[in-house]
């Protein structure tokens, strides 16, 4: 009892701490990434290549001001950016990051719980999420903040609903298990589930760039109309916490696109690979190389999501709800239709 | 009448379904910043490195002294009147016994001020010079937070004896040949009836 608790001990302080460097490092490859784009340099003088760059940024909102409005209601004011960054970290709970490691006959799961609802836990706790931007804009008891808190919630909804409809098809098409570590361990010997799912990956993927409040789609904090967004009132760390777990999102949001449609840790011929190597599955290495995957896979899709954002302009607001409920919505209707006849003739789907 | 040939005529038809569909369209763009991504920055590391300037940049002003220490200037206001931006104030003193190691000649400027702020750094102080006295130089003037620290007296502008300027690099060949025009040659004793002989305008 106690090594499993120490074992889960270690395992949630590992990845909280893991998101927090990667997001701290997100932060810098973002502007770094967006000079290439534009042909700049992006930060370079704080350590070697600016790779200090993420403390600095951090020891500058620490040392602002913090100013919170005499007509803002005080305790909600508080809450708003913690329940963000507490929901954005909690979603790494479900998420398997390596194969299981055997020490000692005792075999060890990389994955902090691993619940048979893991998609739904997904989806649940992303849209409590939008509790944080809301209470935040309306707290502040300013127009700005509290329209860019509306648009978010709206856009928050919308886009769930493909993304739910998206994840059934997916479901069906990977063997009907909301786990999602058997989600990942049915892609190591079949293909991934993106051969099956193209459009609903494409679907997932623009509705995760929604949800996670990227642009195109960052409405919320629309500085062109809105100020700031939701944030506006914000200052000090509390405005760090609100940027800080959008990095996190993103993180997250990779890992979940890798594990449901890029299978997880898994890569082509992995089998083959560690059978000419000698490595037996359970060995601490196998689980390495698995990781060392995963986290490629997510630095990929943070790439993609940066790339985008250094691409496309910020959608209006009439085109982001068209999209969602009138493209987005019957796409994903037809592919989940188009999922179930190809699933029936695969065998897979008895009536 | 057409003036030009870059007239386009604006079409409003009817979007194809591949524009409408919009992929092709970001995957285009996509790969237009993605092709920036293997570009070579432009950008030169500022205060790490610093661009070459140019040997005959116009920059801060120098009031050279010549080979033995002494001021070339002797205050006739050529370069006074030449500057557009009346940037140059100057007051003349004449030479005691004795001072001839300081002040080349008879006249010499007991005060010479360029109001930086005033200067447009066209150089026609420099090329209005008799004496081959002001120079412009590739330093540049220095930041300030007073207006008045802006204004450049002699203790700024003449040259230190153990920190000389080089200006050799300023006078090109063709600098050089038009000094040589008979009565426009520098570092002479002014001649009326010489300059008469020379350059025509």
């Amino acid at each position: 009892m106690t090594a499993f608790i120490i074992y889960k001990a270690i395992m949630c302080v590992g990845i909280f701490v893991l998101l927090l460097a990667s997001a701290a490092y997100a932060t810098l490859w973002e502007r770094k990434f967006a000079a290439f784009l534009q042909d700049r340099k992006g930060p370079s003088r704080a350590g070697w290549g600016g790779l200090l760059q993420p403390l600095a940024d951090g020891v500058k909102m620490f040392m602002k001001e913090e100013i919170i409005p005499n007509v803002s209601n005080r305790a909600l004011f508080i809450l708003g950016p913690s329940l963000f960054m507490i929901t954005s970290v909690v979603t790494s709970a479900v998420v398997p990051w390596a194969k299981p490691v055997i020490i000692g006959g005792q075999t060890y799961d990389l994955q902090i719980t691993d619940i048979n609802i893991g998609v739904i836990y997904l989806l649940g706790v992303a849209s409590i999420g939008v509790y944080g931007i809301m209470i935040g804009g309306w707290s502040s008891n300013n127009k700005f903040a509290l329209l860019g808190a509306v648009r978010a919630s709206s856009q928050m909804i919308s886009y769930e609903i493909p993304m739910g409809i998206a994840l059934i098809a997916l479901i069906i098409s990977s063997g009907g298990s909301l786990s999602l570590k058997e989600i990942v361990e049915g892609q190591d010997a079949g293909f991934a589930n993106i051969v099956w799912q193209p459009l609903g990956f494409l679907i997932f993927f623009i509705c995760a760039l929604a949800e996670t409040n990227r642009a195109p789609f960052d409405l919320p904090e629309c500085e062109t109309e809105l100020v700031g967004g939701y944030h506006t009132e914000y200052s000090s760390m509390k405005l760090g916490l609100y940027l800080f777990a959008e990095y996190i999102n993103m993180f997250i949001s990779s890992a979940v696109i890798a594990t449901l449609y890029f299978g997880g840790y898994n890569f082509p011929f992995a089998r083959e690979i560690y059978a000419s190597l000698g490595l037996v599955e359970g060995s601490a290495l196998v689980s390495l190389i698995g990781f060392g995957v995963l986290l490629a896979k997510i630095f990929g899709f943070i790439c993609l999501f940066m790339w985008i954002r250094w691409t496309l302009p910020r959608f209006r607001y009439d085109q982001l709800m068209n999209l969602g409920w009138k493209t987005l919505l019957p796409l994903s209707l037809f592919n989940l239709a188009a999922t179930v006849v190809v699933e029936y003739f695969r065998g897979n789907i008895h009536f | 009448m057409q003036l030009t040939n870059r007239k386009v005529v604006v079409s409003n038809k009817e979007q194809s379904f591949a524009e409408r569909l919009y992929l092709p369209a970001i995957a285009k763009g996509m790969m237009i910043t993605a092709s920036h991504l293997f570009k070579k920055s432009p950008t030169i590391n500022y205060p790490d490195v610093k661009r070459p300037i140019a040997p005959v940049y116009r920059g801060q002003h120098v009031l050279k002294r010549d080979d033995n220490g002494a001021e070339r200037c002797t205050s006739c206001g050529m370069c006074a009147v030449a500057c557009p931006a009346e940037a140059i104030t100057m007051t003349s003193g004449e030479r005691k016994k004795g001072e001839e190691h300081l002040y080349r000649e008879e006249k010499y400027a007991a005060t010479y001020e360029i109001d930086m702020l005033r200067c447009i750094f066209c150089g026609l102080c420099e090329e209005a010079c008799p004496k081959e006295a002001i120079f412009l130089t590739d330093k540049l003037v220095d930041a300030q937070f007073e207006r008045k620290d802006f204004i450049y007296g002699k203790d700024k502008l003449v040259e230190k004896m153990d920190a000389r300027i080089d200006v050799s690099k300023r006078q090109t060949p063709e600098v050089l040949a038009f000094k040589k025009i008979e009565g426009l040659k520098h570092n002479e004793l002014f001649d009326a009836k010489k300059l008469n002989k020379g350059h025509k305008h």
